[in-house]
Parts: C-alpha cells; structure tokens; sequence
C-alpha cells in the first residue's frame, strides 16, 4: 500500500516546491523575498537539474510576478508564484484582478509580519488582510498539508465551477524553515488525482478570439462581481469534495474544519498554532479546539455547529484588526455566530512579529476563559 | 551630411491614401480585413487608433494584445462590445509587459506560433509601466512592445506624463503668471529601450504609416523583445483641430521634433530626414498646448531638438563609418 509514498524530511518551502514539481506547473513566475525565497530557489533548481519541465520567468517585483502568471494562466498553462509579507502587499491590487478574471493561479504565501517596523517574522496580518480579494484561502498547520494543500489546491482553482486563483499559507519560519518528516508521492498517483492540464474555458486563444479585461460600466459590474461571489461561495462545497478524494487516494484524514478534546472551552485558529494547542490537549488540558484549514470561503455553517454548544469561545490568531476590535477572525466569527448562541467570545492575540506563542501562555487562555473581564488579550506582551 | 533615403520611396509622401508605391508596398504583407474594428469610442482624428489599425494589418490573426489601463483600452473594450478580433487581455496600468511575459512563456510551452503585442500608452510606459517594461526588456521576452506617445494623459484628461515635451500646458502641468507649462524635457524612452540591448528599437510616427507597418513586421519577425515608440497625436490634448492630427504629425518628423530612426543589432539607421529641416515654431504654433510660447521659448525648444538631431546622426554616421 505504502509504495506510492516516500518519507523526507523537508522543509515547509521544500515541501511546497515538491508539490508544485508534482503538479506539472508549467510557467512560474517568483521575486525573491524572506521566508518566501528557498520555495523559488528549489523550482529554479528543479528547472536547473531537469527535474521540472517549466518556464521561471525572473521578474523584477512581486507585483509582476502575479501579473505574469495572470498572462500564462489566461493562456491556458498552469502557474505558480510565491511570496509573504511586503511583496503580497505590493501585489494587492493584482490579487483582486486575478480572482476578477477567474483565473486558477496558485500561490503559495509565507506568511509574515507587516512593516513597519520591518520584521522578517511569522504573522498572519499579511493574508489577512487580503481576505476579501476574492481568492479561496487555506492555511496550513504543518509541512505535510502545505505539501498536501498545494497539490489540491490546482485541483480546486481548475474546477469548471470554481475557476478561481487559491492561496496556499504556511506559516513563516515556524512550518517554512523547519524540517518535519513528510510523505511525498509517485508522480503517478498524484496524475490519478490532478489531469496534466488545466481546461480553462475562457482561455486567450487565437482560433477564439476573445476579451478579457474590459471596461464594465454600472450597467454590468454588479452582475460581475455577484457571479464572482457565488462561485467563490459555492466552491466551499468543491473544496469539501476535493478533499474526499484526496483523502482517498492518498490516504489522509482532511476536513475544512478540524476539531479535537472536548469542553465548554473552545479555541479557535488557524496555521500551525493548532499544533501548540494539541500538544496542550494531549498533555490533558480539557477544551475544543477548532482549526480552520480553509479560511475562504469561511466555513459558516462549520463552524456555527462546532461551536453553538460552547459556553466560551476563544480565537486565538496572529493579527489585528487596527481601529476595530481584536483580531479579524475574532470579528469574523462574532458576526458569524451573531444570534445563534450565547458564549462569550474573546480575542487573543498572539505571535506578532514571529514572537513566540509559549505553552504557558497558551495555558493562561484557558484560565481567562472560566472568568474573562475584556474581549480582547493580546498575550506575550511585554508592557514598560 | 548625408540623408539615409528611404527604400520605397514613398516615406516622404505616405501619408497620402491613393499613393501608389504605398499600395504596391503595402499588398505584400498586409492582412485583407480590419482586425480593430470601427465603432470604438475614441475621439476624432485619434492618432493611437489609426496606429492599432496599421499594426493589426501587419500582425494579422496570429498575435495576442496586451494592453495596460489607458485611452486605448477604455474606447475599445467596453462590455458587452469589443473592437478586438484578436484575443486580447487588459489587467492593469503598470504591468502590461509583465502579463504579455507570462503569455509569451506560456505560447513558449504549448509550442504556438503567436506573439503578444502590448499597446500601451505613454504615461503606462514611461512612467508607471517602466519598471515591468524594464523587466520584459532585460529578460529579452518574444514580445513586441508598441508605446503610442500622445504626451500626456489623456484618459484621464490631458495630466502632463514623464513623456509631455517641454514648456507643453497640461492641466497638471498650466501656463500661467508663474509657469511656462511642463519644465523638463521629454523623457527618450526609445533610449531608455536601446540601454537594454534589446535587437530591435524604433521610432514610427502615424503619419507615416508604411514605415511603420514595415518596422511593425520587421519586429514581430525577431525573435525576443522588440520596442516601437510611435508618436499619435490628440485632438483634444493637443488642442489641434480633428482634422490636422496627421498634418501635425508630419511637422514634427518634418521639424526634426521626432526623428524617425531604427536600432539594429546594435546599429542606428535613420529612415527618413527632410530635405529641409523646417523650425520647430512650424510645429509648436499650430497647437494650443504651446500657445503661450514667446520666440525664447521655441528658441530653447529648437536648440534641444537640434542637439538630439544632431547626436541622432552622429551615432548613425558611426556606425555608417565602421
């Protein structure tokens, strides 16, 4: 059963450049940035040995990198690009032109923290605040789903009814830079999974003249951006589905939602803090953690029946809302879970600036629960 | 001094629609039908339109338009309509090079035999589109790059861009108590494209369709990345009657204000010189963007024009002599 399979130990950047080398990603289009750089050093290298039969394009910014890729995808080619911090923000206005265009790129984002002041560590505020530019968002826990996620994620953005660009996050330095065990497939079993080419309807073809990228007055963009809505919407149910056949031909166990422990205390994250928190579970704390792999679409009716039972819950995150209240997720869930439930909910902000998230602290969480006196925490933090 | 003459003979006279040697000239490679079709919502007497039409009738079916946010774009592609019977894509203002690098990879993969023409602006050249332009350049990507230069922005209503000429008025860029309008020269892209040491760099102008048509498909025949800056006038931006824009186009090959020139392998070949060097004033005096110019000002005007004239053709001659 298991010769499909063998066991490296790899980076998350590896193991990311593994996957896309699996893919038979045809153009790849990258801009050197921390903790980002080693995923476009590896394809460089694959290109370099001949192991990756693919074209690099070695543009001079972020915000070409995506621009190019928009080019070989609207073409008809498979792509893949990467980047974290400054450089997504420096993309941001392609990002949103991308998913407008419905174009299945793939990135990979390291995530990382936000100047200034410049900081080359793990944070979410990078992704987050890229939320609503239409991209279907996963977030990984450890090295094995960045590789896993990056391999389905083709499969979900080239669904005839998805058709949308899929952003892949690992955390930086914390999954990028450290080496875990991972299972990596035969090239042949992942082509059982993902077709050689992507079928894109919509592609720039010379025997089909067609124009993408108009200019759309009110009379229509509305109409635009509620198709572009729906299909980002209705994707949440391909992404469940594509994970079940992941899930059986490569034999994992994967959900949009994972849960684990039991309690009246619920903690809610992302990436790869879900880790921290089960080593807190097995080492027999008492609570429900809750861990969105796929951000985007925003598994509502998930996450209502994981945590409408709850009497507290806690969401644990990695960036800020400025001027609001707490962190993104904290808010995205208060209003989620508006009228459906009592529990008092409360942010906890963590690991700003790749500050580490310690046990201790993460064991303070479960004790400010049973008698919270604010909304919102922001743990670690050292006051003067 | 020497004139380079032109092979055709009829450079000097093309602008005329019944000029035979233009017609003979022309049946030998352009395509029967109009792949930019009329009905687009540019303005009359629009230079960069009459210049899409001439690059579509060489390129024929077998090529991929780029375009960046601009004039252009916005008259051509309003949805549900498009003038386009070629594919083409617009993503944004400063990334046109950067899409048509991704497609021309992509084209590379699937072994088809097309090629992505950007037709971009001059403010999504010069300015906003330099940085992904250089890229493209430096990289030496299958791509022809087209700037139509009207100097300025014009889309969004006459602001001075890096490529407005001297002492022009814009609306960012006034003549007044205290202003002669833009205070710094043009910014020579067409330089800029040649640092590169790309193969193929040329200046075209729109009143001057055949050596354009023929720079057109003598750039899409090279393999890698190819630049032509192509001077289109504009109405309203120039404050010219509909009527004159070709007219004033030809002053300004005819002044020596543009300068219609090819780099080859790196070798500079002037195409077209006039017999008689006209003065500038010829060319400033009839639009209303210069007409708040005193003789100091045109005589400042003529001097940089001289000077760019005359290294033009010291470089020529270099390579005339080697």
């Amino acid at each position: 059963m298991l010769e499909y399979k063998r066991r490296e130990i790899l980076s998350g950047n590896k193991a990311v450049a593994e996957a896309v080398k699996l893919c038979d990603v045809k153009v790849i289009a990258a801009y050197p940035i921390t903790p980002q750089t080693p995923i476009v050093e590896y394809i460089a290298e694959f290109i370099a040995n001949g192991e990756l039969d693919a074209e690099y394009i070695k543009v001079e910014s972020e915000h070409s990198a995506l621009s190019a890729c928009i080019g070989a995808s609207a073409a008809g080619v498979r792509t893949f690009t990467a980047t974290s911090s400054q450089g997504l923000m420096y993309m941001y206005e392609v990002l949103f032109i991308a998913s407008g265009l419905r174009l299945p790129i793939v990135m990979a984002v390291v995530n990382r923290a936000i100047s200034a002041p410049i900081n080359i560590w793990n944070d979410w505020q990078d992704a987050m605040v890229c939320r609503d530019s239409g991209w279907i968002m996963m977030f990984a826990e450890n090295n094995q789903e960045a590789f896993d996620f990056t391999i389905l994620a083709y499969k979900i953005a080239e669904d005839k009814n998805v058709l949308l660009p899929v952003m892949i996050n690992l955390d930086g330095f914390v999954l990028s830079h450290t080496y875990e065990p991972i299972e990596i497939y035969e090239k042949s079993y992942v082509e059982k999974f993902l077709p050689k080419e992507p079928n894109i309807p919509h592609k720039l073809d010379i025997n089909n003249p067609i124009t993408l990228g108009h200019l759309v007055t009110p009379e229509y963009y509305m109409e635009f951006k509620f198709e572009q809505e729906e299909a980002l919407q209705r994707s949440k149910e391909v992404v469940k589905k594509t994970i079940e056949e992941f899930n059986k031909i490569f034999g994992r166990n994967y959900s949009i939602i994972e849960t684990a422990g039991d309690g009246d205390i619920a903690i809610v994250t992302m990436g790869s803090l879900a880790s921290s928190l089960k080593y807190l579970l097995r080492s027999g704390e008492n609570f429900k953690l809750v861990s969105l792999k796929l951000y985007r679409p925003l598994p509502k009716e998930e996450l209502i029946k994981e945590l409408k039972d709850v009497k507290t819950i806690a969401v644990l995150e990695k960036d800020v809302s400025y001027g609001f209240e707490g962190g993104i997720l904290y808010n995205e869930l208060k209003s989620i879970l508006y009228g459906k439930t009592d529990a008092n909910i409360i942010s906890f902000i963590t690991g700003l600036g790749g500050r580490d998230t310690r046990v201790e602290e993460l064991k303070k969480i479960i004790k400010i629960c049973e008698n919270p006196s604010k909304n919102v925490y922001w743990l670690g933090l050292r006051r003067i | 001094m020497e004139y380079v003459k032109c092979r055709g003979k009829c450079v000097a006279n093309c602008s005329a629609v019944r000029c035979f040697t233009f017609r003979r000239e022309s049946k030998k490679y352009l395509v029967k039908d109009d792949l930019f079709l009329s009905g687009h919502r540019a303005c009359q007497g629009c230079g960069a339109t009459i210049a899409i039409r001439h690059v579509l009738k060489v390129a024929g079916r077998n090529c991929i338009i780029v375009q960046p946010t601009g004039c252009m774009e916005v008259v051509s592609t309003q949805y549900p309509e498009t003038s386009w019977l070629v594919p083409y894509i617009h993503v944004a203002f400063e990334n046109a090079a950067a899409v048509a690098s991704g497609i021309s990879r992509a084209l590379k993969v699937k072994g088809i035999k097309a090629k992505p023409i950007v037709i971009a602006g001059d403010g999504g050249t010069v300015d906003i589109g330099l940085q992904s332009l250089s890229g493209m350049l430096e990289r030496d990507e299958n791509v022809l790059y087209i700037c139509y230069d009207n100097e300025a922005y014009m889309n969004t209503g006459i602001q001075r861009s890096g490529s407005t000429p001297l002492f022009a008025a814009t609306t960012t860029t006034p003549s007044g108590k205290l202003s002669k309008g833009e205070d710094r020269p043009k910014k020579d892209i067409a330089k800029i494209a040649i640092a590169h040491d790309i193969k193929y760099v040329a200046t075209a102008n729109v009143a001057f369709p055949l050596d354009f048509m023929k720079k057109v498909e003598k750039a899409l025949k090279i393999s890698g990345a190819a630049f032509i800056h192509i001077l289109t006038p504009c109405p309203p931006g120039w404050r010219i009657p509909e009527s004159k824009s070709i007219e004033i186009a030809r002053l300004a090959v005819d002044t020596c204000m543009w300068i219609l020139y090819e780099y080859e392998n790196g070798k500079y070949k002037i195409n077209y010189l006039p017999t008689v060097k006209k003065p500038v004033k010829e060319y400033l005096l009839l639009q209303g963007r210069f007409k708040h110019l005193d003789e100091k000002d045109i005589e400042t005007i003529q001097k940089l024009v001289d000077k760019r004239y005359e290294e033009l053709l010291k470089l020529a001659e270099i390579t005339i002599q080697e």
